[in-house]
């Protein structure tokens, strides 16, 4: 064994730092111990009461075994079916309409002023809470699923409308180049040059919107416009938690149910 | 090639007659089930309060302006509550999303059969409700105030990354972690040196990606009595005073831009 080797230290592996510079992995490190010493030190918290809420968060834990389906059973199957409708609605409406926007919001379809403020409208329906949106919808169109459908619409075009204008702008422009050397119109340039491109991966966004679409039809009737949401927000008002319960239970039933059934349509479609 | 003969011309259509048929028998069924729902919709909907929305928008809109900027004073703190709200519940979201997200990735889970089932219904159920309901619920059961807003936002985002984490794990290389186990190293130095590097920028990226989304979700808590800026903007409607109401309307646009800047960046940084 050659002397040189045994002379040298032995060498440790150490993980290389996932930030590089010293300094600024302990300035990361010292703002954010500073940032959670404020927060706790300013939020308050009512522990006596939060002691008190701890057999009812019991209560409600016990209420799912087993939820109690049948006492308010014609007022969940009435707020169920109308967020389904709403669902169904709000999403096909969406979708259609989301079709202009998103082309619209397109930079290699749409000219320059057309863009800008299709990309205005998208960034701006995006920027609300559906609930904000929902609290309005429903002073102007009064109680009821309409004001909830409204809301999911318009949800809806600001979801799906600027994932199809990212994805129209991210085609391969041979294809639609080649449509439109064929003597194309615009029509069906758009409809065989672009449409088959975006195709499979807009019909799954789809199915997913649709998923939220239902979800959020859960909540939007807590302000008052239509669906499952206000016989929950009643359910808690009430302290009924074992009905509560059941249209929880009921909404993730359903919601696992799209999940498979959506990838069983998309792998049927491609 | 589906190619019909008109006479002696050739035409091109995308589709055979089968496929073609097929595609306007959905569209029939879809248009169907279209026209059902919404008739259901329409017959719980008041029409005459529908057709008297423009001129209530018209109405709002002037009772709006202009903002009522001697209120800004008082929004601060509901405004720190609800970056609170927002970061602390990501903070809970996405330290118990990690051994969930262990737990259902098919290549690190414990056990297929039971393990990863239950996992996978953790997920499932904590993303299908709403971060609104798990506000209500909280508040009935803790009582109103900034810890239920903390706890509602934890509890609706451990779905959201316990998801997009698994989906990464599942995605790694696996040679690396080979590698890392042929050396002798015991399952949690396995996790540690062969799947945590390799996955690092992926749960960062979902972390500020996550605490974008909360910023936004937070802000409406307050309506079921949660803490943040949602309680003087429910308290602004009640009371009708709408120069308030878009006063925060203006402050919630101002931290959800610099939100999503903050997270684009930061997300940049990363990849």
């Amino acid at each position: 064994m050659p002397t040189g080797v045994a002379a040298t230290a032995p060498r440790v592996w150490r993980r290389p730092p996932a930030i590089k510079s010293a300094s600024l992995r302990w300035a990361i490190t010292i703002g954010v111990l500073a940032y959670l010493a404020a927060a706790f030190g300013t939020t308050e918290v009512n522990w006596h009461r939060v002691w008190e809420g701890l057999p009812r968060g019991a209560r409600f834990l016990s209420a799912f075994f087993p939820p109690d389906f049948t006492t308010r059973w014609s007022e969940i199957l009435d707020g169920m079916l109308e967020s389904l409708w709403m669902t169904v609605v709000a999403t096909a409406v969406g979708i259609v309409l989301s079709i202009p926007v998103g082309l619209g919001a397109a930079k290699n379809v749409a000219p320059a002023p057309v863009y800008y403020l299709c990309r205005g409208f998208l960034a701006m329906s995006r920027s609300f809470q559906e609930i904000i949106l929902a609290i309005f919808f429903v002073k102007f169109f009064g109680f009821g699923p309409f004001a909830g459908v409204v809301t999911l619409v318009v949800a809806t075009i600001g979801f799906y409308g600027k994932l199809l204008a990212e994805d129209i702008e991210d085609i391969d422009p041979g294809q639609a180049e080649a449509v439109r050397a064929t003597g194309a119109g615009w029509t069906q340039w758009i409809n065989y040059g672009i449409q088959p491109q975006v195709m499979p991966r807009m019909l799954g966004l789809a199915l997913y919107r649709f998923d939220i679409n239902f979800r959020e039809s859960a909540v939007v009737g807590i302000v008052g416009a239509g669906g499952i949401g206000a016989t929950l927000d009643t359910a808690f008002n009430r302290y009924e938690f074992d009905s509560a319960a059941a249209i929880l239970l009921i909404i993730i039933g359903l919601v696992m149910a799209m999940e498979y059934s959506s990838g069983f349509i998309r792998r049927w479609v491609n | 090639m589906p190619v019909t003969l008109h006479g002696a011309t050739k035409v091109w259509q995308r589709h055979d007659r089968r496929t073609q048929f097929t595609i306007w028998g959905l569209w029939l069924l879809a248009a169907a089930g279209f026209a059902y729902c919404s008739a259901f919709v329409s017959e719980k909907t008041i029409w005459p309060f529908v057709l008297d929305a423009p001129a209530q928008a018209v109405d709002l809109g002037v009772r709006m302006v202009p903002p009522d900027w001697s209120f800004i004073g008082t929004l601060w703190k509901p405004m720190w509550d609800t970056l609170n709200m927002a970061t602390l519940g990501t903070a809970i979201a996405v330290v118990l999303a990690v051994p969930i997200a262990y737990c259902a990735a098919r290549n690190t889970t414990p056990s297929v059969t039971v393990v990863r089932p239950i996992a996978i219904f953790v997920i499932v159920s904590t993303r299908s409700i709403n971060s609104l309901i798990w506000a209500l619920m909280l508040v009935t059961i803790i009582g109103p105030g900034v810890l239920a807003g903390i706890l509602a936002i934890g509890l609706r985002s451990i779905g959201f990354c316990a998801k997009l984490l698994y989906e990464a794990i599942e995605e790694i290389d696996e040679h690396q972690v080979e590698a890392v186990r042929a050396m002798g190293a015991s399952a949690g130095q396995v996790a540690a040196y062969g799947i945590v590097p390799q996955v690092m920028p992926a749960f960062a990226g979902i972390s500020v990606f996550r605490w974008d989304i909360n910023i936004r979700e937070s802000t409406v808590l307050g309506l079921v009595g949660a803490g943040g800026i949602g309680l003087p903007l429910n308290a602004a409607i009640t009371t009708l005073a709408w120069t308030k109401v878009s006063l925060i309307l203006l402050v919630i646009i101002a931290s959800v831009v610099v939100s999503e800047w903050v997270s684009a960046k930061v997300r940049q940084a990363i990849i």
